[in-house]
Parts: structure tokens; C-alpha cells; sequence
């Protein structure tokens, strides 16, 4: 591992709120570590996120992994979004990875550009990541995103989603689910806040796209975000990890509960984790506690009104749309399965 | 070594011998043979080593370019018109990042109505941008500048567009000659970027520039172009120098000196005018003509020195600012304040309207005679106009003003063949 340069602190980090103590019955090789002497602080501290950024967890432990896995040898292309914009005004920077960013809607096919480039100089040893937010990713950056997919680039795009336009001041995305409120879905009317059975899911187009790896991870298990980004960067061509990173500004929740939110949406069938390889479906992790919808969205401001009387049927439809995750994607362990 | 090839196919072997090494294409009318071209010697290896990309728009294309270029690629890439307009984006961000990407505009106009021909909207369109805007006037100049263009964009660290009228110079069959790999190696150096995405060294590109400085960053970048000027002008010399040939440069005379009236174009049209104008001095015409090649940057100081005996002078041009006039004559009248001149706009060829040795003696004349308004519109069918102002004042649903337009040219032009 190359020297870090001087001028940079060695920080150390502590995490809590999550199954943190699982760890501890790894593996020493095996478990997720927050701060070590040489680690590569790839996203460094003194950047400008809110607390409990969501964003600024999964970015920093995405790219440490990739940085692992590649020996250093990363370059990033950032779309515009919160992630740009906390990490980067110049003359500072919290990267102390190559880094550029271009436009909103353009980091993968910047991405592949640099992979074009990379490859034609015949360096197989530097790889490529774009990174964006779901805005970036799933409306805006959708044509140049389907394009990288297409001509299977070897680039790894990492969207992190935490389901809006937080940077513009929380405005709905194709990725904001249902009955949220934003600045442009607000709870007003019959059906208070982002209307039902719109959005997309952007990892199942990307599985579509038959692409060799997707994964959907969340930073309350940092740990599986570490090996889906480890098992993407030890694959050639095309690679997509959609990271859920909640936003405690945008959804209205407390900067100490980003994990346990995290966690909830996850165990409560909302955001189901999963890998696909070549068009198909590899794996989905189980649901290891299970809880209810409403457990979820309890801890956001950003679905208070679906508590509200006389909106019971909005919380009943969320519902619903957990249940078909967990039936469609075998999210709960049955009898027998261990 | 001479040839006689398609314009676009010269071209496609110009940028093949300037060695890019990513080159990122997507097809729009009349751009497209230079990258199908560019596409079979990548895949044949006779362009190696270089990466072909196949994007999925205009954006992407260039998107690539700003990728392939921050990583030290050199990178190449060409549109036309709509697909111009598609990338806007990304052209501003290239130049605002300093990637010294070469594009080739083969210039059509830009819808709607959609329109496949030529005019000089979609570069018209990126003036502003900060990327250098090179206009050629024949398939041997296309040659010549794209090779001259890599080098003048690697010592800038500014994005060149090299533009060249649509299918009359893209599509037209010519003589051309085409430099040797030696020689062109001899006058572009490979690519050394001013910075470059590296893990040994790792920097931030495209942060954010707050208002404390972006003032200066964007007045550098003006500095920088106006100190193309003089780049320009040397590496034409050093080219002409090596090849034998003057193709580039700033502006091109053509009998203009001690004129009293002097046409200012740009582009291919020359070609026609040339000949009108040779005839109307026989004839004992004192007129002569010359082309703006640099249009960014625009050159104050040598249109200043070669207009200082005009009295008049005829501005030619395939492009119109809505509802301003002449975007050429606009900067002529600029370049030429305090000189003694009457500047006539002349706008003209607009979408592919042919641009005939008859028509342009007409208007010569008229120039010649004070009968040029400030903005004249070349050939145009005021009568043809008169009547869907007409109709429009008559009702108010008076539908699609072009599909009229059309129908009424088609009944016209029946008449008069009957
Ligand atoms: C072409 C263009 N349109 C709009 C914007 C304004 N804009 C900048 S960031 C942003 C939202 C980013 O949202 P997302 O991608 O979800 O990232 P987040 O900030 O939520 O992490 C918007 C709308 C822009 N910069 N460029
Ligand atoms: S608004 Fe949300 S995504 Fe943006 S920095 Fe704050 S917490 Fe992170
Ligand atoms: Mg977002």
C-alpha cells in the first residue's frame, strides 16, 4: 500500500447502532474495520455533510473497499448532488482519490470515457467508479447510465439513494417512494404526498441490462456493503450497487437513527437486498428480524401524515407493497432454511 | 499524397494521423461518415492504438471525451446541428475544465422545422462556450486545421470545434492531399496534459468555484483565448512551413486590400464568391473579399488592420439571430468601430438554400449601388412571406406557418413552370 500523504491525519472512527457486535464473531480477516493505520480514508473528514449522512457513510466505505480491492489504483467520476457538492468546494477536498466531476446527468459515460482511456493505455491495473444520487442516477443520468450498461464498460456505478433530490432541497425523484412527502409531493389532496405506483427500480433495469453484477446493499450493514463492492470490483465490465444511505435531512428523521432507519427498511421489506449476475436474480438476504412497515416510517417526518386519521389506507397500501417484496423476492426464511 | 476522396473521408484520415486515442461517436447528418470511417480503421487496426466508443447520445459522446481526456487520452469526437444542441452541457464543461478535445462540426441547421442542411446555427449555437471555433473553407483546410486543431487545443488546454459546412464539404468528392504520418508526427507531439486523473497523484477535477473567484476563472479563460490569437497564427506558419501549405490562420484576403468594398464570409461559399468577384473587377469593381477563419477567437485587431481602407463592407453569413439580425456582422461592426466603414448584414443559405454565382452578383450590385438594407436577407421570397402574414392576421388558426409556407413555395413554383 502506497504511503498516504503526509499532511494526512490518521482518523479513527467509531460506529454504533448497528449489529456492530456481530463482528466480533468473525474472523479476524473477515470483519468490517473502521479505522486502521492503513486504511485509505478515500472520502477524509472535514467535509460538509449533514450529521447523519447517510451518503457520506456509504460513499466512505464504498470506496475504501474498492480502494482494498484495487490495490489503490481507483479514479472516480461524481455526478452532482449532495456528494459532490459536501465533499469537494474548491480549494478543498475530503478525496485523496483521482476525482472529477463533469455534470449531473453524465458520470457513467465520463466513467467510461475514462476507462476508454485507461484501457487504451493499457493500464488493466487502474479501475473506474461513477457515483451519484438516485436523481442522478435513476432520472437525469438514466440515458448515459443504460448506455455504460450497454457496451458493458468496465466501470462500477454506485448510486446512493437516499430517494429524492436532496441537494436542490428534497424534491421528488423516480426514486422517492410512495405516499413521501418532498418539496414537490406534498401531503395535500386525496393521495398526500408521492402518488402511488409510479418510480422505478433502477437495479432491476440494471439487471435487465444483463450486466455481470448488481447489488442493492444498505449502510446499516456495512459489512455486506463491503463485500458486494469487493465481489463488483473483482469482475470486469459493467456493475451496478444502488446503496440505501438515509437522509435525516430530507426525511425528516433524527441524525442518530440513519442506521436503525436503515436497518428497518430492510427488515421490513421495503428495500430488499439482493445481487444479480447476467440477468438473473443470484441471491436476496433474508429478513433476520422482521418488523412492520409502520415501524419504519414511524421514524420520518417525511410520513407523518400517512398516520394521520383517516389515511390508514395509505399505511395499508405501504404495507402491501413490503409484502409483495418479501413474496416476490423469498425475503423471509422458511422452515428448514437456516 | 493526392487523393480524390469524400470530404468527411479526408477528414476521418486528418484526425486518424493525429493519433487520437479515444474517440466517442454517435450519428447525426452530415457528420456521420467521418466517424464511420474513424469506426472501420479502429476496428481494422490501422488506428491503434485507439478506442472506438459507440454512446447512446451526443451527450454521452462528449461526456466520454471529457472522461477520456481528464484520464490523458487524447479524444476526438464530431456532431452536427441537433446533436449539437444535445451535448450544450457538456461542451461548456469541456472548456470550463480545460480538456483540449477536438470536435468536428459538420454544420447543419438546427430545427424546427427539422432541417438536414447546411447552415451555421449548431456552431452559432456555441460561440460562447469557450471552445475555439476554427471555419474551414475546403476539404484541404479540414485536413489541415483538424491536425493543426490537436495541437493548438493540447497547448491551450481549450476544446477545439473545427467546423465545416454540411454536405458541401463533408459529402463533396475532391483533390486532396493528405500529409504523411512522418510529417504529422513531426508537427503534433503526443498529448501531455496540464492535469490528469492518476492514482500516483491524485487530484479533484470540476469542484465548485464560488463568487470570489469565478470572475478571474472565466477572465482567464478570455485571456487565454485572445492569446490564441497569436498561438493560432504561429502554428498555421510552422504548419505551412512543414507541409507547403497555408491552411489556417486567422483570416484569409482575397483581394481585399485597398478595396473599397469588401465581402466578409466564412466557410466553403468563398469558393462561389471568389469567382463573382474576380469577374466584377475585370469589370472594373473595386471589391474583394475575405474569410474569417478564427471566429473564436475573434480577430479585433487583424479584421481592424485589414478592413482600414474599406468603405463598405458586405457581411455574408448562414446564420441569424433571431430577433437581433447577423451574429458575424454583429462582430464585425464591433471589430471595425472607429474605422470609416458602413457594415451591410447579409444573411443567406439558410437550411441549404442554394447560394448561386447569379444570386450573389445580384446582391453584390445592390451593395455596390447603396441598396443593401442594415439586415438583408439573401434571396429570400418576400412575397412568399407577405402571404402567411396575411394569413395569419385573416384567422387564427392559421395552423403550422412552415407547412403553409411550403404548400404556398409548391403552388408557386407549379405556376411557374405552367
Ligand atoms: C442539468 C441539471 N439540472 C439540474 C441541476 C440541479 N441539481 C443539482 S444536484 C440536484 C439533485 C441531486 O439529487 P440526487 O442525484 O438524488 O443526489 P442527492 O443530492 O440527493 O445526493 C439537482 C436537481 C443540475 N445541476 N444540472
Ligand atoms: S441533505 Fe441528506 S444527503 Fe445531503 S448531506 Fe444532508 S443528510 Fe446527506
Ligand atoms: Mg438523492
Amino acid at each position: 500500500m502506497p504511503q498516504l500523504p503526509e499532511s494526512k491525519q490518521k482518523v479513527k472512527f467509531y460506529q454504533t447502532g448497528t449489529f456492530t457486535v456481530g463482528n466480533r464473531l468473525l474472523e479476524q480477516d473477515q470483519r468490517t474495520v473502521q479505522a486502521t493505520i492503513d486504511r485509505s480514508n478515500s472520502l477524509d473528514s472535514g467535509h460538509r455533510a449533514c450529521q447523519g449522512c447517510g451518503e457520506a457513510l456509504g460513499a466512505r466505505f464504498a470506496i475504501d473497499a474498492a480502494m482494498r480491492a484495487t490495490n489503490n489504483q481507483l479514479i472516480a467520476a461524481n455526478a452532482t448532488g449532495c456528494l459532490e457538492v459536501f465533499t469537494t468546494p474548491y480549494p478543498e477536498t475530503a478525496w485523496s482519490i483521482p476525482w472529477i466531476h463533469s455534470l449531473f446527468g453524465n458520470a457513467a459515460a465520463v466513467a467510461s470515457g475514462i476507462a476508454a482511456a485507461l484501457k487504451v493505455k493499457g493500464r488493466n491495473d487502474v479501475r473506474v467508479i461513477a457515483q451519484g444520487g438516485d436523481g442522478g442516477t435513476t432520472d437525469i443520468g438514466f440515458g448515459c447510465l443504460s448506455g455504460t450498461f450497454d457496451r458493458n464498460d468496465d466501470v462500477l456505478y454506485i448510486c446512493y439513494n437516499n430517494q429524492a433530490y436532496m441537494n436542490t432541497g428534497v424534491q421528488r425523484s423516480s426514486a422517492t417512494p410512495a405516499a413521501a412527502r418532498t418539496a414537490t409531493t406534498q401531503p395535500v389532496g386525496d393521495e398526500p404526498g408521492n402518488v402511488f405506483n409510479t418510480g422505478k427500480s433502477v437495479p432491476l433495469v440494471a439487471i435487465a441490462h444483463q450486466i455481470p453484477y448488481v447489488a442493492t446493499a444498505s449502510v446499516h450493514d456495512l459489512h455486506d456493503l463491503e463485500l458486494k463492492v469487493t465481489r463488483a470490483m473483482q469482475i470486469r465490465g459493467a456493475r451496478y450497487i444502488e446503496i440505501f444511505v438515509p437522509c435525516p435531512l430530507g426525511w425528516g428523521s433524527l441524525p442518530g437513527d440513519t442506521i436503525k432507519i436503515a436497518r428497518y427498511a430492510v427488515e421490513c421489506g421495503m428495500y430488499p437486498l439482493l445481487e444479480g449476475e447476467y440477468g438473473e436474480i443470484t441471491a436476496v438476504t433474508k429478513i433476520r428480524r422482521r418488523v412492520s412497515v409502520a415501524d419504519y416510517l414511524k421514524l420520518q417526518r417525511r410520513f407523518a401524515h400517512v398516520f394521520k386519521p383517516g389515511n390508514a389506507h395509505q399505511l395499508e397500501q405501504l404495507q402491501a407493497i413490503a409484502d409483495r417484496n418479501i413474496r416476490r423476492f423469498d425475503l423471509i426464511s422458511r422452515e428448514g432454511d437456516i | 499524397m493526392l487523393k480524390q476522396i469524400e470530404g468527411s473521408q479526408a477528414v476521418a484520415q486528418a484526425v486518424a494521423l493525429s493519433r487520437p486515442e479515444v474517440i466517442s461517436a454517435y450519428p447525426i447528418t452530415p457528420q456521420t461518415h467521418i466517424v464511420e470511417d474513424l469506426g472501420m480503421m479502429v476496428k481494422s487496426g490501422e488506428l491503434s492504438p485507439c478506442e472506438f466508443l459507440l454512446v447512446e447520445s451526443e451527450f454521452g459522446a462528449l461526456s466520454a471525451c471529457i472522461g477520456s481526456s481528464a484520464a490523458g487520452a487524447r479524444s476526438y469526437t464530431a456532431t452536427s446541428s441537433q446533436g449539437m444542441l444535445f451535448m450544450m452541457e457538456a461542451v461548456y464543461n469541456a472548456s470550463g475544465m480545460g480538456l483540449p478535445i477536438v470536435m468536428t462540426v459538420g454544420n447543419r441547421a438546427i430545427g424546427a422545422p427539422i432541417n438536414i442542411w447546411n447552415d451555421w446555427s449548431d456552431s452559432m449555437s456555441a460561440r460562447d462556450a469557450g471552445w475555439i471555433q476554427l471555419f474551414v473553407e475546403t476539404n484541404q483546410e479540414a485536413v489541415d486545421v483538424h491536425i493543426q486543431a490537436f495541437k493548438l487545443a493540447e497547448e491551450l488546454s481549450m476544446p477545439v470545434m473545427v467546423c465545416m459546412d454540411g454536405f458541401i464539404l463533408t459529402h463533396s468528392y475532391s483533390q486532396v492531399d493528405i500529409p504523411s504520418q512522418e510529417l504529422v508526427d513531426r508537427y503534433l507531439p503526443p498529448f501531455q496534459p496540464r492535469q490528469v486523473l492518476d492514482p500516483s497523484a491524485p487530484v479533484s477535477m470540476g469542484a465548485m468555484v464560488g463568487p470570489e473567484a469565478f470572475t478571474e476563472v472565466r477572465y482567464l479563460a478570455h485571456h487565454k483565448q485572445r492569446e490564441a490569437l497569436k498561438l493560432i497564427t504561429e502554428q498555421s506558419a510552422e504548419f505551412a512551413e512543414l507541409i507547403g501549405r497555408d491552411s489556417g490562420g486567422l483570416l484569409k484576403e482575397y483581394d481585399s486590400a485597398g478595396k473599397e468594398t469588401v465581402v466578409v464570409t466564412m466557410g466553403s461559399v468563398i469558393g462561389t464568391m471568389k469567382e463573382v468577384l474576380a469577374g466584377m473587377r475585370e469589370e472594373g469593381h473595386s471589391i474583394g473579399a475575405l474569410t474569417v477563419r478564427s471566429f473564436r477567437p475573434f480577430p479585433i485587431e487583424a479584421l481592424q488592420e485589414a478592413l482600414k481602407d474599406a468603405r463598405r463592407v458586405i457581411v455574408f453569413e448562414k446564420s441569424l439571430a433571431v430577433g437581433m439580425g447577423g451574429i458575424l456582422a454583429n462582430d464585425i461592426r464591433m471589430a471595425t468601430r472607429g474605422l470609416n466603414l458602413e457594415v451591410h448584414s447579409v444573411i443567406g443559405g439558410l437550411g441549404g438554400r442554394p447560394i448561386t454565382r447569379a444570386n450573389l452578383r445580384r446582391m453584390f450590385e445592390k451593395g455596390l449601388n447603396d441598396q443593401l438594407n442594415r439586415i438583408h436577407f439573401h434571396d429570400m421570397r418576400m412575397d412568399v412571406v407577405n402571404r402567411e402574414l396575411e394569413r395569419e392576421k385573416a384567422q387564427r388558426l392559421s395552423g403550422s406557418a412552415a407547412e403553409n409556407i411550403l404548400s404556398d413555395v409548391g403552388m408557386v413554383a407549379a405556376a411557374k413552370t405552367i
